[in-house]
């Protein structure tokens, strides 16, 4: 699903953010990425999606290299990702409806197939009663469960997450990361960026260390108990 | 919670697929839907979109009300074409039965439409009548005046090119001294019209010019206010072509609310003229009155008021949507 070959992704000014990144996550695979603040993680993510471009080596998402993609054929890519931000990134002028039925009107979907979609999405997240509601009369918690919903809803075979439980108490966060391991569940491949180690220590998966843009460690979220 | 909804991708996304008409059905859909929601976008904030609404009113109200008034005294002037007329002044001397013959003659020709026979006598009174030099004219021995045939054409035949071939034709009628036309006035006048219709156009050109910048400057200034929209949306997958509707869309209703108001301004900018127009024409004892706006000029003006609402926008989604990736 994503294979990364000897990536480095290097910033206008010189700052070398990755080197020499390589790693390959299966179809259905479920990952944390982690690593000390400003180790690379998100630019990582942003590689994915398509937000940057890989300076040297290869980033090949769905079978498809991103190095050699075209401008045009980005939007197409984003849509088979789902991604979760810290900042929700929701639109606080439309409705939570409206927020979460975005990627389905982007992609074509018809109205009554919109409608349906979105009310199971809402209802995975457990916000079904909260439709017509405005995000930003919800709690953080709340509006982290409608932006996942939105990156959810058109079924992405990937789902990206950048820092999800960033602003969230323990107990939120636990919630939220079991939303994800209930999507990793049914199919859909997970990697997510935190550097919450308490709490992916308590889970087993895969887990991918990042250290000043070097891949350091490879390994699952379980040894990280080890080494307290 | 549910696990069944992500089980069932592989169905949906075929039924979806295998439903073309569904998905254009949707597609229309959408752009219905756009439409209307940039509308209401625009409803939220009244003022502002008068206001924009207004600067493309006026523009567009100005070259349009002088062309409807351009065009009402052109209408005057054919009027006054139709009573354009030919004074044959006939060379002294010629018999009074030559004349009648000459007038009977002229009457069978194509283009003519009367022919009066004014003779040295009746010249002469009339002259005294009018001129008051009556007392000069006694002084004299002899009627210094020409006998006069005055041709009016036919309305189809006042046309300027038809009327300089009759003129042409009269002037090398063996009889006649000297042919004039009476109504030359008429013709500089159509002149200047015309002049003025081509300073119309200029004028709308410089104006159509100052709606694009209108236009461009409004919605770049809504892409830029909603810069947060469009990187969400961008990150989401949405391609340049969805994420270009709603401002588009925008700019085409600034376009017609402005052709719009624009066709309201000249309608009342007649509605206030006509009555004093037909108290004018009156005096005159015309029977002329300001005509309205066309059809023709209405679809014009509203189809160039989308035109460059659309074109405005465009330019500005062109130049600024680029800009805005996610990052
Ligand atoms: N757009 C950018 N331009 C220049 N440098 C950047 C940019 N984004 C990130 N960086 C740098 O790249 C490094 C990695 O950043 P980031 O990927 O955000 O790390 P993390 O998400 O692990 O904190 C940091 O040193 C950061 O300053
Ligand atoms: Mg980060």
């Amino acid at each position: 699903m994503i294979k990364f070959d000897n990536v480095n992704k290097r910033y206008p000014g010189g700052h070398e953010a990755l080197s020499g990144v390589s790693f390959h996550l299966k179809p259905g695979e479920m990952a944390f990425l982690t690593g000390h603040s400003g180790a690379g993680k998100s630019s990582l993510l942003k590689l994915i999606a398509c937000i940057e471009r890989a300076s040297r080596g290869n980033v090949i998402i769905d079978g498809q290299n991103l190095t050699r993609l075209k401008n045009r054929h980005i939007p197409a890519l984003r849509l088979k990702i789902g991604v979760v931000f810290q900042s929700h990134n929701l639109l606080y002028d439309r409705t939570v409806f409206d927020n979460v039925a975005l990627p389905l009107i982007i992609a074509g979907y018809h109205q009554s197939e919109v409608g349906r979609r979105v009310r199971a999405a809402l209802d995975k997240v457990g916000l079904l009663g909260k439709e017509r509601v405005m995000p930003i009369t919800l709690s953080g918690g709340e509006q982290q469960r409608v932006g996942i919903a939105r990156a959810v809803v058109n079924r992405p075979p990937l789902l990206l997450a950048d820092e999800p439980t960033g602003n969230l108490d323990p107990a939120l966060s636990r919630e939220i990361m079991g939303l994800f391991e209930q999507f990793n569940q049914v199919g859909v491949s997970v990697l997510i960026a935190t550097h919450d180690h308490d709490l992916i220590s308590r889970l087993d998966h895969r887990l991918l260390t990042l250290k000043q843009g070097k891949l350091e460690r490879d390994g699952r979220t379980t040894e990280l108990q080890t080494q307290k | 919670m549910k696990r069944t909804s992500v089980k069932s991708t592989d169905t949906d996304d075929r039924q979806r697929l295998n439903k073309p008409r569904g998905r254009v059905n949707a597609y229309f859909t959408h752009h219905l839907w756009v439409l209307v929601s940039s509308l209401g976008v625009l409803w939220r904030t009244p003022l502002a979109t008068l206001m924009t609404a207004a600067v493309i009113g006026i523009a567009l109200a100005l070259p349009t009300g002088l062309h409807v008034l351009l065009q009402n005294v052109q209408q005057l002037s054919m009027g006054w074409e139709g009573t354009a007329q030919m004074s044959l002044f006939l060379k002294p001397g010629v018999p009074e039965k030559r004349i009648q013959s000459l007038a009977d003659k002229l009457r069978g020709w194509d283009g003519v439409a009367e022919v009066q026979y004014i003779s040295r006598e009746q010249a002469l009174a009339e002259f005294r009548e009018l001129s008051g030099f009556g007392g000069a004219l006694d002084s004299l021995d002899e009627n210094p005046l020409p006998a006069v045939l005055v041709l009016r054409p036919t309305t189809e035949a006042t046309e300027p090119a038809q009327m300089a071939l009759l003129l042409g034709k009269v002037q090398k009628l063996e009889s006649v001294d000297l042919a004039q036309l009476d109504m030359e006035w008429v013709r500089r006048l159509s002149g200047i019209i015309e002049v003025g219709k081509r300073g119309v156009l200029l004028l709308g050109g410089l104006l159509a010019l100052a709606i694009l910048l209108v236009v461009g400057n409004t919605i770049r200034l809504t892409i830029l206010s909603r810069s947060q929209e469009i990187i969400v949306t961008k990150l989401i997958g949405a391609t340049n072509t969805f994420i270009r509707r709603p401002f588009l869309y925008t700019g085409f209703w600034y376009g017609l609310m402005g052709a719009v108001l624009a066709w309201l301004l000249v309608a009342i900018l007649l509605g206030l003229l006509s009555d004093p127009v037909s108290r004018l024409s009156f005096l005159y004892s015309s029977e002329f009155s300001l005509d309205g706006l066309e059809l023709e000029t209405v679809i014009i003006l509203l189809g160039s008021g989308i035109a460059l609402g659309l074109m405005g926008s465009w330019l500005a989604v062109g130049r600024h949507l680029q800009a805005i990736e996610p990052t």
